[in-house]
């Protein structure tokens, strides 16, 4: 394990190794994922990590993949799929075409969420998802789309509670142990790798949905993809964040108004 | 700055109840409640311990500033971690020990940014969650207290950290109380 204090070395090491700037992560978290990264991979001090990194560039995508997290579920917080469809989709619709930006996608449970919706609510026709993660290997999940079967029945009730007409299974292939999602529901999703931390305005989107990622962001990263996204988005265009992420410490918070202030639905004003 | 943080699961609310009740007045040193909560409820947590205590109660919003009486609550759904600066910081990785947020998870991160500024408490609890995060505590020169496996309703959780490490202090919640008091000085 290592500490708070030997952190600054590795974040340096990166920058200059690889590019990838993990000065904005926050630091108690970005802690924590390093020391998992460590029990896993048996590394027991920061020179074995050091070792690990400078002399293993495949290590280090293994590193890049723990650190960023990769955990989700469908229809995570029912509460907000529900107001998202009560609130935002009627607005959508009135658009010939939708672009929508899910970013921090991991591997893909929320962008099929999304998907299965609009399907739902007829407006997947015209529209057209970008997901998008830091990580290659989430982005290889996402396009596969291959869910284990054991967490279906939570799936399964969050689909329901967040209005779900049908039934969840109607959109995946299963055999006794996974779970494909149907090709059909792919082919209006884009997924390509993109870094929040480096890169700039990814498409002109009406919806963005960034949820429980800039919680691994200190303040000033917060900050500044938040501008990323307020630069993304058209005026009227909507960002959705996570249940304990929020615009109110802010740069941009006055440019939108509040659509859900309990699920974190914002609406660009000017 | 010093601070309290205390974890718990099945069999610890009304404990959590009493230690606040007994707690000395001009008591301010912040506290940490890390408790086993179902997600997707909504809960009124917050409100009934608020009844019962002369501090602020609130759940811990990511990138807080730690305040004095103040006592926070880990967030359903979340795993809550503390920075350097004393800050909060909110985690929505794998759950660990089937939990989040997970006592072993704060402990841990808990006993980096606090060193021997921290005191643990551990209570009642039908698994062994808190039991790594404690000894962490403990080597890391903090203060650890467990609740006396003979009165705890659930002996899990409490047997499973004194089983890892012997040098806890075992207490009934009355000496707990007494205990949290005297730290706060």
């Amino acid at each position: 394990m290592i500490e708070f204090s030997e952190l600054e070395e590795i974040i340096v090491l990166i920058q200059k190794q690889y590019g990838y700037d993990f000065s904005g992560y926050s630091r108690a978290s970005f802690l924590r994922r390093i020391n998992r990264f460590m029990e896993i991979s048996d590394m027991k001090t920061v020179v074995h990590l050091k070792n690990g990194l400078v002399n293993d560039p495949d290590n280090f995508n293994v590193f890049v993949n723990e650190i960023v997290v990769n955990v989700s579920e469908f229809f995570r917080d029912p509460d907000f799929f529900k107001s998202l469809v009560d609130n935002v989709f009627p607005y959508l619709a009135s658009y010939p075409k939708i672009n929508i930006w899910s970013a921090g996608c991991s591997f893909g449970e929320e962008t099929y969420s999304l998907a299965i919706l609009l399907k739902e609510m007829d407006l997947m026709g015209k529209s057209r998802i970008y997901a998008t993660d830091i990580s290659a290997n989430a982005l290889d999940k996402s396009k596969k789309g291959i869910f284990p079967n054991k967490d279906f029945k939570e799936y399964s009730n969050n689909y329901f509670s967040c209005g779900g007409k049908k039934s969840l299974n109607q959109y995946f292939v299963s055999d006794g142990h996974k779970s494909i999602i149907n090709s059909e529901l792919k082919k209006d999703i884009l997924f390509s790798r993109h870094n929040l931390v480096t890169d700039g305005v990814f498409k002109e989107c009406q919806l963005i949905l960034c949820r429980n990622v800039l919680i691994y962001f200190n303040e000033e990263l917060q900050n500044k993809v938040l501008e990323l996204f307020y630069d993304s988005l058209p005026v009227h265009g909507f960002l959705a964040l996570g249940n304990k992420e929020t615009l109110r410490f802010s740069s941009v918070h006055d440019k939108f108004k509040i659509i859900d202030s309990k699920e974190k639905i914002y609406q660009k004003i000017k | 700055m010093r601070m309290i943080v205390i974890g718990g699961s099945a069999g610890s609310f009304d404990l959590i109840l009493s230690i606040l009740k007994g707690l000395d007045r001009e008591m301010n040193t912040p506290i940490v409640i890390i408790l086993h909560r179902l997600k997707n409820t909504k809960t009124i947590l917050e409100d009934y311990l608020q009844r019962q205590s002369h501090y602020v109660v609130k759940e811990a919003e990511d990138k807080e500033f730690v305040k004095a009486g103040h006592i926070y609550t880990a967030p359903s759904d979340y795993h809550l971690l503390l920075d350097e600066n004393l800050r909060f910081s909110l985690d929505a990785s794998e759950e660990v020990n089937y939990s989040r947020p997970s006592i072993d998870v704060s402990f841990e991160s808990f006993s980096f940014a606090l060193k021997e500024n921290c005191c643990g408490i551990l209570l009642s609890g039908a698994n062994q969650d808190g039991a790594i995060g404690l000894k962490m505590i403990a080597e890391n020169g903090g203060e650890t207290i467990v609740q006396d496996a003979n009165e705890a309703e659930f002996a899990t959780m409490p047997e499973a950290a004194m089983a890892i490490y012997k040098e806890h202090t075992v207490c009934a919640l009355n000496n707990i109380i007494k205990k949290m008091n005297s730290y706060a000085k």
